[in-house]
């Protein structure tokens, strides 16, 4: 008993601030020149927004983002009204129409950028689990329980662990302590320090994280048990040592956001190292082809698998597909040849740059694909000797918890990981020196942007705050273990399935018109 | 194997600033003034290196269409003196089908050439009206295009614009027939179409029919605006003619080799007269897309024509009608009527209005069009910004009648050769090698509402909303 309660329990949370000195807020508050500097709004606010130091009595600009907004004024901290000077004003940020788009909304970015600072769930009103697209994982919602149903569990009780290899072959039986683990993302499209920062993450989190398809740096290897090497197209990297490194092998046959395309990385972000990394030539586009051109059938398949499976006997394997109409007969085949886990990608996900084309029109939304293979896996009788890996497009904790329990047993997390370190998806992840603010670049100043340990310790919170929300969720449906709650999609209910009365019970799905 | 056909782009820069979407609003009073931090040296897309221009002269602050919405500088400011706006003149840009978004990526497009690539995943709805509503879909299994898109297999986006005989007739004695009808054959499946309006100046129809003329495709032309000039172009003139007309146009435009016919009900008569009268002419019949536009396509696939082009209104809905459906749908149900009927292999159809991305230009054919054409995308290539100002006798803001008609070609070339590049990517992950092999070709499509019922149904139930959202 003692020795799960340690397993449950999450690595301590470390408050990781902005690396920005002006952060963006749901509020704005400013503050005009009849401030006396007093200090009093200093000793009034509970939540830290106006900092002040015991020897500079100037003041100092608020901390915006932690401004809990208008329902303050019930409260006898409010600053604006006791502020003697009235030099305070409150109002909402309109910078924020310039934030986020319909499926990332302002609020979500912001409430993420809150759980990586502080490890808990914002205190601002934020509507951080639902997006703004009108359809999918914002038109679905847990069904309503009574409060008898809660079992009144603490966290540390509750099971968030997933297991990933079912198939009783021998190999080992490894566990991740939450349903998630990183998206691939290669050396060349990212900053070293922040595919360092996730591995990291990693092995505190008890999880896993992706080199992508861009070799093996030198400084994952004291992560490897946490790390998976991926083979892909390009077959950049993989190499027998890097195979028998890792836990797990991902097979990318496709990826969600450019299904049947295949990889591009620009050649201006092929810089010595990379270019080394991966045995090209610097300042050369890189194409990872379409398909792989060795496995044109599910037997060409397997032959891949037993591979990669006779080079590292420990190794677990796990094939990575899109989801296309025929995507639940791709799975039962990977079953068959030999995979330990099935992971499906979306096409709204994604991290890497793709045609806009690509992401939006070609091959179905993961909301759509996981129970269409969760349920074709069941009917054929081997649901429970697979493990069904679902991402591309789920954003939140609570797109974690419809996906499992819309079939899946856990998720591949990538775009969330990048906006704990602050992304704020513009989109420019691949023009000139790549990511303006030093994520998806390896420009020799943009890419130092990022400490390790600064986004190792980002991406530790926000999978706290996470957590958080999913003991919340299996302690109202009397659940013990996060196991308990795949596939049960009649714990869920759609919006747009329900009569209007029953509708009117819950959160309506937000319809806020954008300017895009 | 036919020549590999390629668009060739170059960059063709817009003469005006473009409409951007973000302003960056400083408030200056709180800067502390040369401070040696200042963000705006730090950008990394150099958008403020020309910024301290217009302060020195006093101008109006000009809308930073280079902005990339990084928010560094927003954020780094020492003073914090930076916010951002959306820029209201980027607000009102288009209407909600004509969308901002749309006009800025179709310049993008026709003053790169390259096909629009971000990151960070897709932003927009799950779903919307009209072609939002479906997927393409790629196979895992069924993959005929071994190489992908960069490999060296060729795509072939090329299509027919005459009727095609089903199969060769023998006469009696088993001797081959003497006469064998010539395809002719367009390489992409885009044409372009005289727009209803803009400032249509000599120099704008030089630059489409040059364009036209270069890719290989047809030009859509209203007769009033054929001149001598364009007679050097005639080879990929459509005049678009009616039975009052047809006769004295043809007589004074020599080398037209397609013309159009807008329908009436004599038109399938005169259809049969002129194949008799001018073998090697191509026919087309002008039809707008309304109820009866199916069983038009029927009588006119009938009696002879080589191409039906239908007209739908410019965002793409049925015309006259009070509750009007969309074009996907009206495709297929034109489509679909001459599937019964076994004549959908002799006809060509080609559908217009509402194609405003290159998207539209695969799910139409999906949907069972042959071929599309278009309009309104050539004026916004050209930098129009759909204000309408030209239909009130105005002048227009970008003087779009000035062009170089030079400049003007690039600009299409590069609008069409973008598109093209993005059917090709959508055809190879479809695993589809030719255009003609697409058509009508739903199973490699995913409609929403059969998403819904097949995956949601059996977890929801019913679906009580009628509609999309």
């Amino acid at each position: 008993m003692k020795k799960s309660k340690i397993k449950n329990r999450l690595p301590e949370t470390r408050v990781t601030p902005s690396r920005f000195r002006n952060t963006i807020g749901k509020y704005t508050i400013r503050r005009n020149s009849r401030c006396v500097s007093c200090g009093l709004c200093a000793k009034l606010c509970p939540y830290g927004v106006h900092p002040r130091y015991d020897n500079f009595s100037k003041p100092l600009r608020p901390v915006e983002h932690k401004c809990i907004g208008f329902k303050c004024s019930e409260n006898d901290f409010y600053c604006i009204d006791r502020c003697p000077e009235q030099a305070l004003t409150l109002s909402f940020n309109p910078m924020l129409d310039t934030l986020g788009d319909y499926r990332w909304t302002d609020e979500m970015l912001i409430g993420h950028w809150e759980m990586a600072e502080t490890g808990n769930l914002p205190v601002v009103d934020l509507e951080y689990n639902l997006g703004n697209s009108g359809g999918g994982f914002d038109k679905i919602r847990f069904k309503l329980t009574k409060a008898e149903s809660c079992s009144g569990l603490a966290d540390e009780d509750i099971d968030t662990s997933i297991l990933l290899n079912k198939r009783a072959d021998g190999r080992p039986e490894k566990t991740i302590s939450i349903p998630c683990y990183g998206g691939g993302m290669s050396f060349g499209s990212t900053a070293l320090n922040v595919i360092v920062g996730r591995a990291r993450a990693a092995k505190r989190l008890n999880t896993l994280t992706c080199t992508g398809e861009g070799g093996y740096p030198e400084e994952f290897v004291p992560y490897a048990d946490h790390v998976i090497t991926q083979v892909a197209t390009g077959l950049f990297g993989v190499r027998e040592k890097t195979i028998q490194y890792a836990p797990v092998v991902e097979f990318k046959y496709a990826q969600g956001a450019k299904p049947g395309l295949g990889g591009h990385l620009l050649g201006d972000k092929v810089t010595p190292k990379v270019a080394a990394m991966r045995e090209t030539v610097v300042g050369n586009a890189l194409f990872s082809p379409f398909p792989f051109h060795s496995v044109y059938s599910v037997e060409d398949h397997k032959k891949h698998v037993d591979w990669v499976k006779e080079i590292n006997p420990r190794v677990l394997v796990s094939v990575k597909v899109s989801t296309p109409s025929d995507v639940d007969m791709v799975a039962v085949g990977s079953y068959y040849a030999g995979a330990h886990i099935v992971h499906i990608d979306g096409s709204y996900g994604g991290t890497g740059a793709a045609p806009d084309i690509a992401k939006k029109n070609i091959a179905m939304p993961i909301e759509y694909a996981i129970p269409k293979v969760h349920k074709f896996l069941t009917d054929e009788g081997v649901r429970d000797k697979v493990c069904l890996i679902a991402s591309g497009g789920i954003r939140n904790g609570m797109d974690v918890a419809k996906a499992i329990a819309l079939g899946a047993d856990g998720v591949v997390i990538g775009t969330a990981d990048l906006v704990a370190l602050e992304c704020v998806r513009c989109g420019n992840c691949e023009s000139g020196r790549g990511c303006a603010r030093g994520i998806a670049t390896t420009d020799s100043e943009l890419g130092e942007m990022i400490t390790e340990e600064w986004a190792e310790n980002r991406i530790v919170n926000m999978y706290s705050a996470w957590r958080r929300q999913w003991c919340r969720i299996l302690r109202r449906f009397g659940m013990k273990s996060i196991r308990e709650l795949v596939g049960r999609s009649d714990l869920l209910v759609h919006l747009d399935y329900l009569e209007e009365s029953e509708r009117l019970k819950y959160q309506p799905a937000p319809n806020k018109k954008l300017v895009i | 194997m036919p020549k590999k056909y390629q668009v060739p782009v170059k960059a063709a820069p817009p003469r005006f600033k473009p409409i951007g979407k973000y302003t960056t609003i400083e408030f200056r009073e709180d800067c502390a003034g040369s401070c040696r931090k200042c963000v705006k040296k730090g950008c990394i897309y150099n958008i403020f290196k020309d910024n301290y221009k217009h302060i020195a002269l006093m101008e109006e602050p000009e809308y930073l269409y280079a902005c990339q919405s990084c928010f560094r500088c927003v954020q780094e400011c020492t003073r914090g003196i930076f916010s951002r706006v959306i820029n209201p003149e980027y607000r009102s840009l288009g209407d909600d089908y004509w969308a901002a978004d749309i006009i800025h990526r179709t310049w993008y497009q026709a003053h790169t050439g390259k096909i629009p690539v971000s990151g960070a995943g897709y932003r927009g709805p799950f779903v919307g009206e009209g072609f939002d509503s479906m997927w393409t879909d790629m196979s895992e299994i069924v993959r005929p295009t071994r190489d992908g898109i960069h490999g060296r297999e060729y795509i072939n986006t090329g299509i027919e614009l005459t009727r095609r005989k089903s199969r060769l007739s023998f006469s009696k004695d088993g001797s081959p027939p003497s006469e064998i009808p010539a395809v002719f054959e367009i390489p992409l499946p885009v044409m372009l179409r005289q727009p209803e309006f803009g400032v249509l100046s000599e120099n704008v129809l030089q630059a489409a029919v040059r364009a036209a003329y270069f890719l290989g495709t047809m030009f859509f032309i209203d007769p009033e605006y054929y001149s001598a000039n364009l007679a050097q172009f005639a080879d990929c003139l459509v005049p678009c003619l009616s039975k009052h007309n047809y006769i004295d146009f043809l007589e004074r435009a020599p080398g037209i080799r397609m013309m159009e016919l807008s329908y009436d009900n004599e038109t399938c008569r005169i259809i049969s007269g002129l194949r008799a009268l001018k073998t090697g002419l191509i026919i087309s019949a002008g039809v707008p897309l309304n109820s009866e536009a199916a069983s038009k396509a029927v009588a006119l696939a009938e009696s002879g024509a080589d191409t039906i082009h239908f007209y739908a209104d410019s965002r793409g809905r049925e015309t006259g009608s009070e509750n009007p459906r969309f074009i996907k749908d009206m495709i297929r149900e034109v489509h679909l009527s001459l599937v019964g009927k076994h004549i959908r292999n002799n006809v060509n159809l080609v559908f217009s209005g509402g194609i405003a991305m290159a998207e539209h230009v695969a799910k139409a054919i999906i949907c069972g069009a042959d071929g599309v054409t278009i309009d309104i995308p050539l004026l916004i290539a050209l930098e129009c910004r759909l204000c309408y100002l030209c239909r009130k006798g105005q002048a227009c803001p970008v003087k779009i009648g000035n062009i170089n008609p030079e400049w003007g070609k690039q600009r299409i070339i590069n609008l069409v050769g973008a598109w093209r590049n993005q059917l090709i990517e959508v055809m190879g992950a479809m695993g589809i090698r030719e255009a003609r092999r697409l058509r009508g070709e739903v199973g490699r499509s995913m409609w929403f509402e059969d998403l819904e019922r097949e995956n949601f149904g059996p977890i929801f139930g019913e679906r009580k909303i009628s509609g999309l959202v």
